[in-house]
């Protein structure tokens, strides 16, 4: 029991860096941040995996030691207590006066007669008979559910180890009109388990219909997100029949045993480009990041390479309600797009994608500036400088981040954590106690009736319930009595 | 669950909810006083055997005159505690209180049509209500009034912090807590944290009885609030039991917290800040059960444990959601 007490600390001291530095689990951006923030630290803290506390081996170590002293304190419990579940109630000890709780009084009723009644006031009792005493013993439950939970919260761990091992989790952005399969190359960010058969996912695929996000729009609150709904397609498996679903925060798909999830959302500004001779080069939706929910400001870049000339690249700012900040700039006012504006800063030259980059950023050490396009709104259009042609802002569209997961062992680890709880209810909530009663002649030919009871866990409330076990016999006794004692007026309880 | 796009639609609700505030600090703060009052001057009483009252030894405790003599071996004859009228006057008034916080809540959920636990300030009010119903509770089915001034102090403290720097007027939620999870779960742990702090108090309480009993023992005079208190044993058990209440419907709630997570963030665990700090205050609870059950650390070393717990509880609650960043900020 000490090791665990200590254990116990140690897991939740250990939990606390966990929650202070920046997660791997919980956020791989924001330790990328500290890193940068921190470049001397931060090597050093990943040495001791403080970025990855919950899956580091010296937190392993903690919980699997207090699972193992777990598993060899409550196993052999368990056998034990197989056995104590049929036996009898032990043997009445000779000096009952000796218990923490013990009464005497004496009756008229015959100590046969005591002992019947006896057994009738020791309800839920498991009561034995062993000369001119009864003996009697109540919650075995107790040790089972102690067990129970113990052995639940074993079980628990092995549903989170199997979840991890073969599982997994994605991310990816899915713009209004388009579609998503779930195969590996379709996400923006994955994360297998060690066993998990990555070229074998399930084989379904969604399609975003339309997205809608309303906020509200007036009062203190204006701007203050009111809901989110994406209109979903999805096929179980190639050539299945198609299905619906309304997905919203709290209300993910499940295809397939995989669970689909709205994390957030965005704006995708339609572009449509053209060059010097007016043939239209691009035309598609760009999801931009929006900085802060409060106004939905975003940013994104417009990447177009193939021109037949020089590429070009934009880096733009896309603000869903715009209006005048006062000095002669834009802001954005209301995350919702009721005046939708863009502006572009325009470059011309080499975009480098001969390597890897991120679509949110742009390269412009091989570029050329071309300026400043004016504020434009839905329709406008900027024509370049130098003939380089023209790019319009065509349209809107909304785009969803989803999260897919799959953990098959999801199940258990309910079913785990329900049986914990049942049997903690049970650990705390079942007393076992012991009670005697003891019956003897005494010279005067009348009967003393003894009772003794033990607590055997710390439970409060023991003595009150030992003394009403004998009030309850005296009680009924007294209707036995040939010749009660006089009771003094008043005294009732 | 129903939500407007406009703020309060309904002022006089939420006129009537911001009133009844003050009128239950008011009453708290009364409370509180009168409670002081009776522990300081009030006369030392015995207490009747009860739920948590052991039998005392001899015949007298069981109805005289049904001729039963007990004999109770525990360290702990009988219980005192200091009472006055005035006592009974603060608990009148607590309940008056109660009654206001009862009624705030439920004008605040009027006033912004929805249930009435979205947010920091509503989450203290809560909390306090549930506090304050343990206290009342305990009161009348214990007989553990003297417990009074110890539950007002921290009651008064987060009621006031909430007045002071969390108020929010009544408004809709934000989409992620558009779920019936939230009367589940929040609801779970709202009553759970409620019933740890008067835990807490008992607990507070119950090493300052325990110092007295100490000085006592080596023959120092002890004097003021800290002479009058009951016996340690008494504090323990009532400490003990809300704890035994508390704990599984902690447990529970972080259960409820796992399947809603599931729902709405794709994973029933993800090591959140807000995640984290429940699992330590469980496992710190879990520690202090094994604690009581383990030779040597009963008493004090265990009580020590509850607090710390209580305080796990309470960082997790404020430092949380203000300190940390995560999906469970909402503040
Ligand atoms: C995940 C960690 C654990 C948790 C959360 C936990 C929780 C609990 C709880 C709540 C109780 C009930 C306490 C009471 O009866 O008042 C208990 C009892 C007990 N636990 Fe654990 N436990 C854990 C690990 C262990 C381990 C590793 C051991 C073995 C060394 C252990 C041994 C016991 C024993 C023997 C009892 C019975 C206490 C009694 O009879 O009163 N526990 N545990």
């Amino acid at each position: 029991m000490r090791t665990a007490l200590i254990l116990l600390f140690l897991l939740a001291v250990g939990a606390i860096p966990g929650s202070i530095l920046p997660q791997n689990v919980v956020s791989v951006d924001e330790v990328a941040t500290y890193f940068r923030e921190h470049p001397e630290l931060a090597p050093w803290l990943d040495r001791f995996y403080l970025f990855d506390v919950f899956s580091s081996p010296w937190y392993a170590a903690i919980y699997l030691l207090l699972f193992v002293s777990l598993a060899g304190c409550v196993i052999p419990r368990a056998l034990t207590h197989a056995r104590a579940m049929g036996a009898r109630p032990v043997r009445t000890p000779r000096h009952l006066g000796r218990m923490p709780y013990s009464a005497r009084f004496t009756t008229g009723a015959s100590p046969e007669t005591v002992l019947e009644r006896a057994r009738g006031s020791l309800r839920g009792y498991r009561t034995e008979r062993y000369g001119d005493s009864v003996a009697s013993e109540t919650g075995y439950l107790r040790e089972a559910g102690n067990v129970l939970f113990h052995l639940a919260l074993l079980g628990l761990l092995l549903a989170l180890a199997a979840g991890s091992f073969f599982g997994y989790r994605g991310n990816m952005l899915v713009v209004e009109g388009d579609g998503f399969a779930n195969t590996l190359p379709s996400y923006d960010a994955f994360y297998p388990g060690h066993w998990t058969d990555v070229d074998d996912l399930q084989p379904f695929t969604l399609h975003l219909d339309d997205f809608e996000a309303t906020f509200i729009e007036e009062g203190d609150l204006r701007g203050q997100a009111a809901s989110y709904v994406a209109d979903m397609a999805y096929t179980e498996a190639p050539g299945a029949e198609e299905g619906r679903h309304r997905l919203e925060v709290n209300h993910p798909l499940t295809v397939d045993g995989v669970q689909v999830y709205l994390l957030g959302h965005g704006y995708a500004p339609e572009f449509t480009v053209r060059d010097a001779d007016g043939e239209v080069v691009f035309d598609q939706a760009v999801p931009f990041l929006y900085r802060e929910t409060a106004s939905f400001t975003s940013d994104g870049v417009v990447k177009v390479p193939d021109t037949g000339g020089e590429q070009l690249g934009f880096v733009g700012v896309f603000l869903p309600t715009a209006a005048d900040d006062g000095d002669g700039g834009l802001v954005s006012t209301f995350p919702g797009a009721e005046d939708p504006v863009v502006t572009l800063e325009g470059y011309r030259g080499d975009l480098g994608l001969v390597e890897p980059q991120s679509v949110y950023q742009l390269r412009t050490g091989g570029m050329e500036e071309l300026g400043s396009s004016p504020a434009l709104r839905i329709g406008d259009t900027w024509n370049l400088p130098d003939g380089a042609g023209s790019i319009t802002f065509s349209g809107l569209s909304e785009y969803v981040s989803l999260q897919t997961n799959r953990d098959a062992a999801r199940p258990f680890a309910l079913g785990s954590a329900v049986t914990a709880v049942a049997g903690l209810l049970v650990t705390l909530f079942v007393r076992p106690r012991r009670v005697w009663v003891r019956a003897t002649g005494d010279a005067d030919g009348r009967t003393v009736v003894e009772v003794a009871g033990l607590g055997k866990t710390e439970v409060a409330g023991d003595n009150a319930a030992f003394h009403d076990i004998t009030t309850r016999l005296a009680e009924r006794l007294r209707g036995e009595d040939p010749e009660p004692r006089p009771t003094r007026p008043g005294s009732e309880r | 669950m129903t939500y407007t796009l406009s703020a309060p639609a309904n002022d006089a609700m939420a006129s009537a909810s911001d009133t009844l505030i003050i009128g239950m600090i008011v009453a708290y703060a009364a409370a509180l006083f009168l409670f002081a009052i009776e522990a300081a001057y009030g006369r030392r009483t015995k207490l009747k055997a009860g739920r948590l009252m052991p039998v005392a030894a001899g015949s007298a405790e069981s109805g005289a005159g049904d001729g039963i003599e007990v004999r109770v071996r525990t360290h702990e004859g009988e219980a005192r505690a200091s009472q006055s009228v005035l006592g009974r006057i603060a608990l009148g008034v607590t309940a008056a209180g109660f009654l206001m916080s009862v009624a705030q809540i439920v004008t605040r959920g009027l006033a912004a049509e929805r249930w009435p636990w979205g947010n920091m300030f509503e989450f203290i009010v809560a909390l306090c209500l549930v506090a304050v119903a343990g206290l009342l509770f305990a009161s009348l089915r214990f007989q553990a009034r003297f417990l009074g001034a110890f539950v007002l102090v921290p009651v008064l403290l987060l009621l006031g912090i909430g007045v002071r720097w969390l108020y929010v007027e009544p408004g809709p939620l934000i989409p992620a807590l558009h779920s019936y999870w939230v009367p589940i779960h929040v609801t779970a742990l709202i009553v759970a944290g409620g019933a740890f702090m008067v835990s807490g108090a008992a607990g507070t309480t119950y090493l300052v009885s325990h110092r007295t009993e100490a000085k006592r023992s080596r023959g120092e005079e002890v004097t003021g609030i800290a002479g009058r208190l009951p016996s340690p044993e008494l504090l323990d058990r009532i400490s003990h039991r809300f704890i035994l209440f508390a704990f599984p419907l902690w447990t529970f709630g972080i259960i409820a917290g796992a399947i809603w997570a599931d729902e709405a963030w794709g994973r029933f665990w993800g090591w959140d800040p807000k995640e984290v700090w429940s699992f330590i205050s469980w496992l710190i609870y879990a520690a202090y059960l094994h604690a009581r059950a383990t030779g040597g650390w009963r008493g004090p070393k265990a009580t020590w444990i509850n607090v710390l717990g209580f305080a796990t509880v309470m960082f997790n609650f404020f430092a949380v959601n203000y300190v940390f960043s995560g999906l469970h900020s909402y503040a």
